[in-house]
């Protein structure tokens, strides 16, 4: 199979440190699910995932970075995008997953809504050294 | 004892007895169903079986049994476009996994013929052939499924813009009759439409009819509350008519609310469209005189 | 630092939004609108989001805000011209613009704001056209 082996995966990490930060997110994110060929409300819906997590990232967990990658599965192309942070964690995930719980002054919807925006979600942490979220959407 | 080199075996055998296997393989592939389906012409199978016999050929004298390793790569692109054209010509995968299976008796045979008398050589030859040949007949597979899986996918992908016109009924009235079965993939599809018609034709109301839907689950409820609600993010109203009874029953047992203006016909909601944007329908004068 | 100019029509704040919203400069306008409604006694504001690529809970909240805010000073909100992908995106986020009334276009949302100032001037409460988003 000649043009999927000869392809190497692409992929960047970004630093996310403040607000300009999440703008860059969003445009790196915008410009890897062009390039994967998803449609433009499926760009869309990652590229709000990402800004709704970038943010998280910034407020939550005092800053870190997301890792950005083209996966493929089969003939299936995605955009896998790995948030993480050094900040306090979260003691309960299945409670910051519900809509409008919030610990911050937001309305609350970003881990659940980030999660009704992607194909694939993940969530670790560990109270007190960090988070780690990912999500993926497949073309 | 010496070990025998299976790869070498094979690669003296598929040079010696080329023009034998050649015709043997040709033989059992005109008498195979490819033919008889007239989905391709004798000359065109007999032609490919000779480009990729001589790669085999090529791919052995670069050294090595891994059907995966680069010397065989060109004779993979080669039965990849083969497997390719098969899946879109309609082959039944028997059909195009056949073309490299019977490429197998005919150089067994040969093997065997070339030695008779040594049976540890046949043996290391027979199965080196089998390992390659089996892989690459695989790899066949593989592609032939995958590119099956690429047409399946355009097809429905063009089904679900087919099936889901959008009519303009009024200046600013827009009409999406829905026929058929709703799951979630073409579900997005339509409320992608319907709301990109409702810019493109600045329309105030958009009438979704569900006459022809048979069924209304949960999940198509929620894509047609959530298409309500980002219609109205936009600025138009929507209102959904046709609801037949059974499914009105359905979703109050499920206890979906459908949290919509809804009317039973496309008609009742023609006319509030109309009614909505200022609009009224008046019977002409004469008509009424003439009946009276 | 860039601010998101404002103009006034009539009895009407008109903002349009053209660049890449971040926070800061979501934060400016919301203070600014703020302060011309109060300095002008506008009774309308129109936010043009065309141009947005994308709606994230942060702006959603900003114009919720916006739209509390004016309410608060007798204004009423109208967002005008959100393209479909954000609108179908915003669904799935679950975020909800209420208070807030939505038209196709700047044309609509004009339309809008004036029928209420009519509205007023006639003295009657009558049937309030539009919808909530």
């Amino acid at each position: 199979m000649k043009a999927t082996k000869a392809e190497p995966p692409k992929a960047e990490t970004l630093a996310i440190r403040s607000g300009d930060d999440v703008v860059r997110v969003r445009q790196r994110v915008r410009a890897l699910a062009v390039e994967i060929g998803l449609g433009l409300v499926d760009q869309t819906k990652i590229v709000t995932a990402a800004s709704e997590l970038a943010r998280n990232t910034l407020d939550y967990g005092g800053g870190g970075h997301v890792h950005a990658e083209i996966v493929q599965a089969g003939t299936r192309r995605g955009l896998r995008l790995t948030f993480e942070d050094q900040g306090p964690g979260i003691a309960d995930i299945d409670q910051a997953m519900t809509d409008h719980y919030t610990s911050g002054g937001g309305l609350g919807l970003g881990l659940g809504g980030a999660k009704r925006l992607s194909n694939e979600f993940h969530i670790a942490s560990t109270p007190g050294a960090g988070t780690r979220v990912t999500i993926a959407r497949w073309k | 004892m010496t070990r025998i080199d299976g790869a070498e075996v094979l690669k003296r055998t598929l040079a010696d007895d080329e023009a034998a296997i050649l015709d043997a393989w040709t033989l059992s592939l005109r008498e195979g169903t490819s033919l008889q389906s007239g989905r391709i012409r004798e000359a065109e199978l007999q032609t490919q079986a000779r480009a990729v016999y001589r790669q085999l050929r090529d791919a052995f004298a670069a050294g090595g049994l891994d059907a995966d390793a680069e010397g065989f790569a060109q004779l993979r692109d080669t039965l990849a476009d083969i497997s390719r054209s098969r899946a879109i010509q309609g082959f039944t995968p028997t059909d195009t996994a056949n073309f490299v299976y019977s490429l197998k008796p005919p150089v067994f045979e040969a093997l065997e013929k070339a030695h008779a008398t040594d049976a540890a050589t046949l043996a290391a030859g027979t199965r080196a052939a089998s390992r390659v040949l089996d892989r690459l007949g695989l790899h066949t597979m593989e592609v032939f499924l995958a590119s099956r899986e690429e047409v399946i996918g355009r097809q429905g992908q063009e089904i679900a813009e087919l099936s889901t016109p959008v009519v303009r009924l009024w200046d600013g009235i827009l009409a999406l009759p829905l026929i058929g079965t709703l799951d979630s993939a073409r579900t997005g599809v339509v409320m992608e439409n319907l709301l990109q018609a409702i810019v493109d034709e600045e329309a105030e109301i958009a009438i979704i009819d569900i006459t022809g839907v048979p069924t209304v689950d949960t999940l198509v409820a929620q894509h047609l509350l959530k298409t309500v609600a980002a219609a109205r993010l936009m600025g138009a109203d929507c209102i959904v008519s046709g609801i037949r009874p059974q499914i009105a029953q359905t979703m109050v047992h499920l206890g979906v609310e459908l949290n919509v203006v809804s009317k039973a016909t496309l008609a009742d909601a023609f006319a509030v469209a109309l009614r909505r944007t200022g609009r009224k329908v008046v019977r002409q004068q004469a008509s009424i005189e003439g009946r009276g | 630092m860039d601010r998101i100019p404002i103009l006034k029509l009539g009895g009407a704040l008109i903002v349009t939004i053209q660049v890449d919203m971040h926070d800061r400069l979501a934060l400016a306008l919301e203070e600014d609108l703020t302060a011309m409604i109060a300095r002008t006694g506008a009774r309308g504001v129109l936010l043009e989001i065309s141009a947005l690529e994308i709606v994230d809970s942060f702006i959603g909240r900003m114009l919720v805000s916006i739209a509390a805010v004016s309410r608060v000073l007798d204004a009423e909100t109208v967002v005008a011209g959100m393209r479909p992908a954000v609108a179908i995106t915003l669904v799935e986020l679950g975020l909800e613009l209420t208070g807030i009334k939505t038209a196709l276009n700047v044309e609509r949302g004009m339309a809008l704001i004036q029928a209420r100032l009519a509205e007023e001037e006639d003295g009657c409460g009558g049937d309030r056209e539009g919808h909530e988003g």
